[in-house]
């Protein structure tokens, strides 16, 4: 898929922030249960995962908990993957929460393959999140 | 059994060529009769190969070439990435420890944990690197 802008799917709060990455990769944000939702859609390669590391730090540098939602995550390389491993770590170092949920299969494939599938907080979806969340 | 050669593609060494890269795997893999799940497999380990070159040596220099080879030998796929970038220093290129939670390191990893065998080395006269990838497919 290439860039442009398409409405997410609309979660409590509706969508904050639509946008456009690289080459494969949409994006869009918006609240939920107290968390900014970042979903993206497409190919995270190598061409677009500068921008998904940039949305990452934005929401965190503005000291909001952050899911991302991966349902829609058709490939992910290793430099994707480091962009998710930096907001673990960044929302870690500020008391921050940070999960993935509705990891597709693709997706899974390569977190498994880097053993970061028990190292990520992951859910189904926000709602299990929030639940799990109490 | 001779190998067949079943593509041999010319890409320039930019980010955005990555997508190409994939569906010629892919496509390769399919027809050689490999399962989806080793599709997919292989063109991880192929991303992640190319990566390397634009990244570590290229440099992010989007001039470079990046020559790919797929062939069939009735039993394994032979993949070979040639680039004509300076040599790199082959002592560098491992795979890290997985334990240490930290962003980067993990395209050796992945394609040494997909493929059966890797070699690499450098081209002749320091002319740039080359890296084979062998994956039984019987």
């Amino acid at each position: 898929m290439h860039g442009g802008t398409r409405a997410g799917p609309a979660g409590q709060g509706g969508v904050q922030n639509t946008s456009h990455a690289g080459e494969g990769m949409n994006y869009t944000i918006r609240e939920e249960g107290g968390y900014a939702v970042l979903e993206l859609t497409g190919e995270v390669d190598l061409s677009c995962s500068p921008d998904a590391r940039k949305q990452i730090l934005q929401c965190l540098d503005g000291n909001r908990n952050l899911l991302v939602d991966m349902t829609r995550v058709t490939y992910i390389d290793s430099s994707g993957v480091a962009s998710l491993v930096e907001g673990y770590q960044t929302a870690k170092k500020k008391g921050l929460k940070f999960g993935l949920v509705g990891v597709s299969g693709a997706a899974m494939s390569v977190l498994q393959l880097a053993r970061l599938d028990k190292v990520f907080p992951i859910h189904q979806n926000v709602q299990e999140r929030l639940k799990a969340d109490g | 059994m001779k190998a067949e050669k079943l593509l041999e593609a010319r890409f320039p060494a930019k980010p955005e060529r990555l997508c190409l890269v994939r569906s010629l795997v892919k496509s390769a893999a399919t027809n050689s009769g490999c399962s989806g799940e080793l599709c997919e497999k292989l063109v991880i380990a192929l991303n992640e190969a190319c990566m390397n070159v634009i990244q570590h040596a290229y440099k992010g220099d989007e001039s470079g070439e990046i020559v790919l080879e797929i062939l069939n030998n009735g039993s394994e796929l032979l993949f070979r990435l040639k680039d004509h970038a300076a040599p790199i220093d082959l002592d560098s290129v491992k795979p890290r420890n997985l334990d240490e939670i930290r962003p980067g390191g993990l395209g050796v990893h992945f394609i040494r944990e997909i493929m059966d065998e890797c070699r690499m080395g450098h081209l002749e006269k320091g002319t740039g690197n080359f890296l084979e990838m062998t994956k039984r497919i019987d």
